[in-house]
This record gives structure tokens, sequence and C-alpha cells, in this order.
């Protein structure tokens, strides 16, 4: 057991390390030694999957791995391991699937690239950093493997860095999930200061414990949520994922539409146990706002790439406010779905590229092979992307009988249950729901400007665009077939009695049974007021004015009925309102694209929303703020610092060397003239007198003779005197 | 028999004829007759004393010894002259500060 999980998390880096060492002289360039790595990976994960998962069904199965002593420092240590749980596997088996099939597909994508064998070992250390960000029990090991995402990501993104832009959009992610990285820092630093502890199941019990309370909670859960806020690109740092496309698209769509974006996700919902009710409430937010505003940007894009990826931003969105409102299984289930079928859509648009990449290139024609606007009629001409990417898309515009319809009908009903029991935050499903409008909307205008009316390029070009190899359209097909509602729930309308809903029920959180706990205490407990003080910090008094005037945490279990009927009904209002908003969607873009009904002319539309429809074209120009801001910012900043440098610092210096000159010139004349001069004197005196003695020194014998006698002589008077 | 002061008062001149032949001659051969006066009335002293102190003979035999290292003595200082009137051409000793520092 232990040895197949580590076979799966090492085998990826042993393709890497295999490549990257020998990949020159393998034949086909090693690109078979990594994907044998991630095949066998995925067929382990989907055993365990279907043993341990399915096998066993259990929602609270937790699998005791051992785990090991990484270093100590006097009485601690740090134990590190696996935490394998269903939810674990489950995105195992997503990320070694997603993986395999872009790994294959990436065999036709890169076909003929001088990089080649590169490219495989780079994904398969990027299949390796994933596993571990999953697989592991400690926060600290998340991070380290956090951070080789990071690492793998940009060397990915960066890949053909001979273009600037693609090295720019490397370095710009790069340094963006740094921002977001050094607030996850700081929030495991919190947490071990205060809990002394960082594996996750320790953290858990410690908070529900009632060791982290309060304020400090809702910090050490916001800190750690930055570091998902940077990887998922959720609002304020969202701006490197579109510029991310800049990497081949087998990339997009593994790291950054299906894997290592939702790893924020993931991370959330590891931490969901411990966020606090005010740090969840922020975190719905920043989701709903993401999901709309990222809405709003794909409305106006024509790269193709670039649609998908604002797309991705606002799906991710969705997850985060599902996880902030507490929908803990719809946020995962979210996760899981969208990778199906975002993989799907952007290997599809990858094999739209491809295809008129070639066929561009055959005509001389400059033109983009990204932009939508040089698209047009692909339906006949390459009919397997075409299915495929239909299925995907209905599926993400949330269209009955499709996997995505599900996980966003969960979302949007925890949206609507959250505010049917908080009824001030109404904005929350608003934004649910207009993004939801907007995301059948977009991905319409998408299949319509790209796969109907006629190939605007021309027909010279339209003869050599050809449907694309088996490698990428066998991983269209697969993704677009688990696409479809069959293998998440039997009841197309419902994912509640699937095995997904009833394997992740929301687990209680910390501070539930914090403020329940502290209520329970019975009066007679020795110390009240610390009982009370528990409770007042645990959440209740928040939780208290939210719930509306009624205080249902006394009455945990009535409490608990009551949210389940909230539930229910929403589902129901939701899953009617959202078919409603995907029909708008559809219907809008039809009528603008398809039937090219008068009314709807996107031209006009265009001319009638003024600036909002700027807004939308570049991007909120959220990346010119922060240029404006931030960048500008920190550059005068430097030349602040440079001018304090260069004259009050170097100042500084050189006055204090302009001192020591003076200094030694005064020392030196000292040295010169008072220091010599006595030695000299002495000397000088000392010739003399050695003159004056010489005088004595004749060299004959009798004279000193003569000496001592007249000396005797004298001693001899001086005795008788 | 007699005083010991007659001996004392013949050796004490013979030390200052001595002396006096080592300051004043120029000939080193002369100035080396000078030193042998010198020991001899050192060996004088031992002997008186010893006859009117003891009444062994162990002074004669310190005189004795006297006599052998001057005799070795001169033997020694006589090579030395015959070197320096060979380095020099002469034996006259205030002509020789070779010492002279």
């Amino acid at each position: 057991m232990f040895g197949l999980i580590t076979y799966v998390l090492l085998a990826p880096l042993a393709a890497f390390a295999i490549i990257i060492f020998f990949g020159k002289r393998l034949p086909r360039g090693g690109d078979w030694v990594s994907l044998i790595g991630i095949w066998s990976g995925l067929a382990i994960s989907l055993y365990l999957f279907f043993t341990r998962v399915l096998g066993n069904y259990d929602p609270s199965y937790v699998m005791e791995l051992e785990s090991f002593n990484w270093v100590s420092w006097g009485d601690f240590s740090l134990r590190i391991g696996f935490l394998i749980d269903n939810m674990a596997i489950v995105m195992m088996v997503v990320v070694t699937l997603i993986s395999s099939l872009v790994f294959l597909y990436s065999v036709g994508y890169m076909h003929g690239d001088p990089k080649y064998s590169r490219f495989f070992a780079f994904l398969s250390l990027f299949a390796f950093s994933m596993l571990g960000v999953i697989l592991a029990d400690n926060l600290l090991i998340i991070f380290v493997f956090w951070e080789l995402v990071g690492l793998s990501s940009y060397l990915l993104i960066g890949f053909w860095h001979e273009k600037d832009s693609a090295a720019d959009a490397g370095k710009k992610a790069f340094i963006t999930n740094r921002i977001g990285d050094a607030g996850m820092l700081i929030g495991i630093l919190i947490v071990f200061t205060t809990l002394g502890t960082l594996n996750l199941h320790e953290v858990a019990a410690g908070v529900t414990a009632g060791k982290l309370t309060g304020v400090l909670l809702t910090v050490a859960g916001l800190c750690l949520f930055c570091g998902a806020i940077g990887k998922s690109a959720q609002f304020p740092l969202h701006v490197w994922l579109p510029d991310a496309m800049e990497g081949p698209t087998p990339v997009s769509a593994l790291i950054h539409a299906a894997t290592m974006v939702a790893a924020g996700v993931y991370l959330t919902a590891r931490i969901f146990v411990i966020l606090s009710f005010d740090a969840s409430l922020l975190i719905a937010y920043i989701g709903g706002f993401t999901a709309i505003f990222a809405a709003t940007i794909a409305v106006a894009q024509y790269d193709i790439k670039r649609v998908l990826a604002y797309s991705t931003l606002s799906q991710l969105g969705y997850m985060v406010m599902a996880l902030g409102v507490g929908s803990y299984m719809a946020g995962f289930f979210h996760l899981v779905t969208h990778a199906m079928f975002k993989a799907c859509l952007f290997l599809g648009s990858g094999s739209i590229i491809h295809a008129l990449h070639y066929a561009l290139h055959h005509v001389h024609s400059d033109a983009d092979a990204q932009d939508m606007r040089n698209m047009g009629g692909l339906r006949k001409l390459m009919p397997l992307t075409f299915g495929t990417f239909l299925i995907a898309t209905l599926s993400l515009s949330g269209v009955p009988f499709f996997s995505g319809f599900l996980s966003k009908d969960a979302i949007l009903g925890g949206t609507l249950a959250f505010w049917m029991m908080h009824p001030t935050h109404w904005l929350l499903p608003i934004f649910g729901f207009s993004a939801a409008i907007l995301t059948a909307f977009y991905m319409f205008r998408l299949i319509y400007m790209t796969f109907t009316g006629t190939f605007r390029p021309g027909p010279e070009a339209e003869k050599e665009v050809h449907e694309s190899p088996w490698t990428m359209t066998f991983p269209l097909v697969t993704l677009a077939t688990l696409s479809i509602f069959i293998f998440f729930s039997l009841n197309p309308f419902s994912p509640a009695d699937g095995w997904f809903a009833t394997l992740f029920p929301n687990p209680p959180r910390a501070y539930e049974t914090v403020a329940i706990h502290a209520d329970a205490v019975p009066v007679e407990i020795t110390n009240e007021h610390h009982s009370e003080a528990v409770g007042a910090e645990g959440g209740t008094v928040p939780a208290a004015e939210e719930h509306d005037k009624t205080d249902p945490i006394v009455h945990p279990v009535e409490h608990h009925n009551a949210h389940h009927d909230v539930h229910h009904k929403a589902h129901t209002r939701a899953m009617i309102i959202s078919i409603l908003m995907a029909t708008i969607g559809i219907l809008i873009a039809t009528g603008g694209y398809f039937w090219k009904s008068k009314k709807l002319d996107p031209a006009v539309w265009q001319k009638r929303l003024g600036v909002l429809y700027q807004g939308m074209f570049n991007k909120w120009w959220a990346d010119e703020i922060y240029h404006a801001t931030v960048i500008n910012g920190t550059i005068l900043l430097a030349k602040i610092l440079g001018w304090f440098d260069l004259y009050i610092i170097d100042g500084i210096v050189n006055g204090v060397a302009w001192l020591s000159r003076v200094f030694a010139v005064i020392d030196g004349w000292f040295d010169n003239n008072i220091v010599d001069g006595l030695v000299n004197l002495t000397a000088w005196f000392v010739g003399i007198w050695g003159r004056f003695v010489r005088l004595f020194q004749g060299g004959q014998l009798q004279r000193y003779i003569l000496y001592t006698l007249i000396v005797v002589g004298l001693f001899i008077i001086m005795k008788v005197v | 028999m007699h005083d010991l002061n007659v001996y004392l008062f013949i050796s004490g001149a013979l030390f200052l004829l001595g002396l006096l032949a080592v300051i004043t001659r120029k000939n080193a051969v002369s100035v080396l007759m000078g030193i042998e006066l010198i020991l001899n009335s050192a060996g004088l002293n031992f002997v008186a004393f010893s006859h009117f102190s003891t009444g062994n003979l162990s002074g004669q035999a310190a005189a004795l010894f006297v006599i052998i290292v001057a005799a070795a003595e001169a033997a020694v200082a006589l090579a030395v002259f015959l070197n320096i009137y060979r380095l020099k051409g002469t034996s006259e000793v205030n002509k020789v500060n070779i010492l002279q520092g």
C-alpha cells in the first residue's frame, strides 16, 4: 500500500531524472519513459480508487500510513508522510488521468519540436510535484511541493523562451505566485507557533479543541488561503493565468486548466475544517467576484486560449465560492468535473490551433492561429474535435445530462442556501447566477465563431486543414466521455444520490464544533469564565449575528435538520434558475452569432455598451492598473532607495574615507617627525656615546692593563678614604 | 724562621716589577717575561701561605702547577708572537692594535 503510493509519487520523478540526463540518447527523446511513468501511476490510482474509495464506500475513510522523521530539533521532530483519504485518491486519479492523456496528446502536439525531450522531462516533474501536494500530510511538505509546482509551471510556461512574451509570462506567473506564497508561509508559521504542529490532522484537532481561535484563526485561514489565491489565480492575483497561455497548449490544458490551478482549491478544501466563519465569508466573496469578473472578460476576447483561460478563472472562482459558503462537496465536485471538460476544451483548442497553424503556414499567411476571427466552419473539417468540444462546452455551460451541470448546480444550490440562511449576503448568488449566463454565452460564442460559418482565411488554406492524429483525438474523446453525467451520478438532475456526493459529506467545521462544544459545557464546570471565553472567541458571536436573531447553535441537531431542509429547497430552486440562465446565455449567443439577428448584432452591442465593452475587452485594465501602481510603485521605490544609496549611504562611506585620509595625513606627520625624531635622537645619542667610548679601546693590551691598574688604584683609594 | 710579611713583600715587589714590565716594555718577549714574574710572585705567595698556615705541601703543589701552566702558556704565547711577526713584520706590542673595536 505504502509502496504503491510511493511508486505513483516517485515514478514521474524517476522519469524526469532519466529524461533530463539521458533524454537525447534515448530513442524518441525518451517520451515513452514519462508515458510509462504516468500511465502506470494512473493504473495504480484507478486500482486504489476502485478498491479503497468505491470498494470501501466509507465517507470518513482515512488510511493511516507510516510517517517518518524528517528532521528533529531538540524535543521537536517533524514527521512527514502521506495523508490518504477519499479526496486524495480521487484527486490522484484526476491528476494522473489528465496527465496521462495530456502526455499522450503532447506526443502528437509537440512532434518535431527541438526541445521535445525536455518537454516531457518538465511534464514529469510537474506530475511529481502535483502528486506531492495531493499526498502530503503536512503543511510544510505541501508548501515544498507547492513551490515545486510553481517551478515546473514556470519552466513550462516559458518553454518557448526564445519568444520574449513566453519568457515574460513565465516570470510573471512565478512572481505573482510568490506574493501568494508569502502569505501562505505566514499562515503556516502562525499555525506552527500556536499549535506546534503542521500535520493536517493534528492541526484540525488542535483547532477543534479550541487552541487557535478568534481573529488569529481567521488570519491564519486567510493567510493559508493567500497561497490558493496565487495558485488558483483568484481576483487580486489573477493576472498571470491568461498570460500563461503563452506556454504550449498541452501545458495550458494540464497545468493551467485542470490540475495546478486546482491545487489552490484543493488546499482550501484540505484546510476547510479550520476556516473560521469570517475567513470563509471573505473567501466566498473573493471566489464569487472572480467568477463574475473573469466571465465578463471572457465575453470580449478573441484569442481562443484566452477565452478558455478567463473561463478557467471564472470556474475556479466558483469552486472557491463554494468552499467559502461551506459547500465542501460542491467545490471539490466542480474541481473534478471541471478538470475533465476544461482539459478537453484546451486540448480541443490545441487541436484546432495545431491544424490551423499548419494550414496557415502552408499558404504563407502570418495570421494568428489562435485568433477566433481567423477560424470558422471547422465543424466539417475537424468533426471529432468539434464533437468533443461541443460536449465539453455543454458541460461547462451547465446543460443538463452533463457533469458540469451537476457540479455547478451543487455550487449554485449551496450559494443559494447560504443566502437563505444569511440574507445579508445576497450578492453571492447574484455573482453565481450572472456568471452562469455569461459562461453559457461566451462558450457558445466561441463555438459559433470557431466551428460554424465559413472558413475565414480562404478556401486555399481550407484544403490544408486536417483532423489531428489519434494521439491527439484519443484524449479528447476520453475526456468528452467523462464529461457525461453518468460517471458521477445516475440521476442527471441531482448529484445528491451519486457516489461523489455521498462520499464527500461536508465535514464539521472547527468554528461550529468549538461553538457547540463551548455551549454544551455544563455550568457546573469550575472554570466557568474559561468556557465563556472559548465560546466568545470560537465564533459564537459573529455566527449569532449572521444567524438572523435566532440562535441555532444552542440546538445543534435541530439546526442541522433546518440546514438540510434549506439545502433541499435551495437545490431545487438553483436547478431551475441555472437551467434558465444557461438557456438565456445560449440563446443570446445563438441569436448574435448564428442567426445573426439584427437586434443582437455583436458590433452594435459593442458600441452600445461603450466603456463597459472597452473594460471587458481590455481585461478591466488589470494589467495596466498593476503596472501603474504596483510595478511603477516598485520602480519608484527602487529609484528612491537607489538615490538614498547613492547619496546618503555612499556619502557616509565617502565621508568616512575622507576623514580617515585626513587623520592619516596628521598621523603620518606625527610619525615622521615626533616618533621618528625620538628614535633618531636616541640613535644619535648612542652614536655620540659610542664614539666617545671608542677612544678608550685602542687595541693595545698595555693600555688596557694600565686602565685596569688605574681603576684598581682608584678603588683602593676609595676604600681607604 | 722568618716572618710571613717578608715573603709577601718580596712577592709584591716581584708582582709590581712584572706589571711594570708588562705595561712598559715594547718587545713582546719582554712582556712575556713580565708575565712570568707575575706568575712567580703568585707561586711564591702559595708556598708562603701554605708554609705559615697549614703546614702541609698543598701550596707547593699549587706552585708546581703554576710553573707548568706558565711553561705551557709561554709556548702558546711564543707561537702567537711568531704569527704576529709573520703577519705584521714586527714584535713590538704597541704597533699591534688588531684588537681595536
